[in-house]
């Protein structure tokens, strides 16, 4: 296993007014990784980001970043620690290149021009260097941030909703730079609301849900584990029931009989297989069908299964 | 302990271009006022006006409309300076970064002094033009500048902190600073004042700090410049005293 760049141990933020944000929180993250925090609005992500980067005084708890207590080696840590908040919040008057420059001396960094242009350059900012920021549009803007966060070379990142209010064009270009610093050794935590984001880049996904961490895995083994296959099999002539002969396969009649719905498996394709030989026993028993649609849950759907299956037990 | 220079530099060049970039704002405007003061008070006015203590009256009012510029400016800029990162959400990186108080006192507070020393300059260089005065003690005026630059500035980014909106960051510098400072003994010397009013106006510190000043200047003062130069350190050190407990606590920085 991959040594732990960050520990978080019982970590728990009360807001004056009584909210828990976070409750007694405990997460690894390890070097090298891409990790995806996800949850819905208000569940703690962005508390729990900020308590790590310093925007947020803990309640309890304890968090440890490169094997320094964050709390005593502040200093030593959050030099090595970039931070891309959700908010576009920057000096929209000052230029691009001025705005990195500063993040860079900011962390104590020696100026290094050719490193900003690095930076830049593989951002797609380059030609942009002299704007200023508030006439680049909202993806350049963010992309500012991410320069601004990579200016001091950080070795864990913390990218809050990176591709917030994003088209779908300049998503897929993000998930690539992101892809391109895990490529360059550096840890990734990212919090998005587009499961789809998760899916696609990340190693390990924590569910949060009401300041607890519900679940914390291997994306793979989450989606093998919890993953199903539905099909929806349009029948040529109703049932009045499900037949004898199909009764070893976890069906569902609707439609008036019509409708026969299959939901089973697990994310490592048992699901499919049983599908097929659903289909095969349908045939035998001269059961006809006219359609058949199948869908492997994907990782949203994991999701919001698993946060309802919470709220039901809350 | 930890002191992070080239953080410090950071901020304090990015303060620094900030003031360039709005230059009319945060230079002539003071300076054209303070050159108006000039010209009404100590050309037309200052003419026709006997000497204070020895001094023309022209010269007389330099230091006191110094001091009106400088702490109006100083405090405004510093409070300005750590007001809008805060209310643009812009403070999330000073605030993850490896940065402790001195770094940002040093950046903020030495730009917004920084920048109480060249509006004094120019405003020095302003007041040729108008009134014929020379300075006494040079080292001690440019000293006591920068000495009530520094605390106001300190005191800016107090307040700074401390406002929730545009309107309570202006209240201070507007309905108390400028007031106090007029009371302050800058178009007159509160000895002059009849009795129990010269006492009263010794409970104006600002009156302290023109009386300073003008002591610098002139060799002449209300009070002893020690008592001056104590109380403006008194108040240096309880500014930085309370941002020290202001950083250690979080308090209007960090949720």
């Amino acid at each position: 296993m991959s040594e732990t760049i960050l520990s978080i141990r019982g970590l728990t933020k009360t807001y004056r007014g009584g909210t828990r944000a976070l409750d007694s929180v405990d997460l690894d993250i390890r070097k090298g990784e891409i990790f995806a925090l996800l949850g819905p609005n208000g569940a703690g992500k962005t508390t729990l980001i900020g308590a790590v980067c310093g925007l947020v005084r803990p309640t309890g708890g304890t968090i440890t970043a490169f094997g320094q207590d964050l709390a005593k080696d502040w200093r030593r840590a959050r030099a090595r620690i970039g931070l891309v908040p959700q908010e576009l919040a920057t000096d929209m008057f000052e230029t691009v290149w001025r705005a990195v420059a500063y993040s860079q001396g900011l962390f104590g960094k020696p100026s290094d021009p050719a490193r900003l242009e690095e930076i830049l350059k593989s951002l797609s900012l380059w030609d942009k260097k002299d704007a200023q920021i508030r006439a680049l549009s909202g993806g350049m803007k963010r992309r500012v941030l991410i320069a601004k966060a990579l200016a001091h070379e950080p070795e864990l990142l913390f990218l809050d909703e990176p591709t917030a209010g994003v088209d779908v064009e300049l998503r897929k270009d993000m998930w690539e730079q992101i892809g391109a610093l895990k490529q360059r050794g550096v840890t990734i935590i990212l919090t998005t609301h587009y499961i789809e984001e998760a899916e696609e880049m990340a190693d390990r996904v924590g569910i949060i849900q009401r300041g607890r961490i519900r679940m914390v895995d291997e994306k793979r083994a989450m989606m093998e584990r919890l993953g199903t296959t539905e099909a929806v099999i349009d029948l040529a002539a109703p049932l009045d029931a499900i037949p004898e002969a199909l009764a070893g396969f976890a069906l569902e009649l609707s439609g008036g009989g019509t409708r026969l719905t299959y939901r089973g498996g697990n994310g490592q394709g048992k699901g499919r297989a049983q599908v097929a030989e659903l289909t095969q026993v349908l045939t035998r028993a001269g059961i006809g069908f006219t359609s058949l649609d199948i869908h492997d849950s994907s990782l949203e759907d994991i999701f919001v299964g698993l946060l309802g299956k919470h709220e039901e037990a809350a | 302990m930890h002191f992070n220079l080239r953080s410090a530099y950071a901020i304090y060049r990015r303060e620094m271009a900030r003031a360039f970039r709005t230059a009319f704002q945060s230079i002539l405007s003071p300076v054209l006022t303070t050159s108006l003061y000039f010209v009404v008070f100590g050309s037309v006015i200052g003419a026709r006006m006997e000497p204070v203590g020895g001094v023309p009256y022209g010269a007389f009012i330099i230091p006191g409309l110094l001091m009106l510029t400088l702490l109006g400016e100083t405090t405004s800029n510093a409070s300005f300076g750590i007001y809008m990162p805060r209310f643009t959400g812009t403070i999330y990186e000073l605030l993850s970064a490896p940065v402790g108080v001195a770094e940002t006192l040093t950046g903020f507070v030495g730009a917004a002094a920084t920048k109480g020393l060249i509006l004094a300059a120019i405003i020095l260089g302003t007041a040729t033009f108008f009134v014929d005065y020379q300075i006494a003690h040079p080292l001690l005026a440019a000293l006591y500048i920068m000495l009530v630059a520094s605390s106001f500035a300190l005191f800016g980014f107090i307040l700074g902190i401390w406002a929730d909106s545009f309107e309570k960051l202006g209240i201070i510098p507007m309905l108390i600073l400028t007031p106090l400072t007029f009371l302050g003994g800058t178009f007159y010397s509160i000895r002059d004042l009849p009795a129990p009013w010269d006492a009263v106006a010794l409970a104006n510190p600002i009156a302290f700090l023109v009386s300073g000043l003008r002591y610098s200047f002139y060799g002449v003062s209300d009070v002893p410049i020690a008592v001056s130069l104590g109380l403006t350190l008194g108040f240096l050190t309880v500014c930085v005293i309370i941002i020290s407990v202001i950083f250690r606590t979080g308090w209007r920085l960090r949720e």
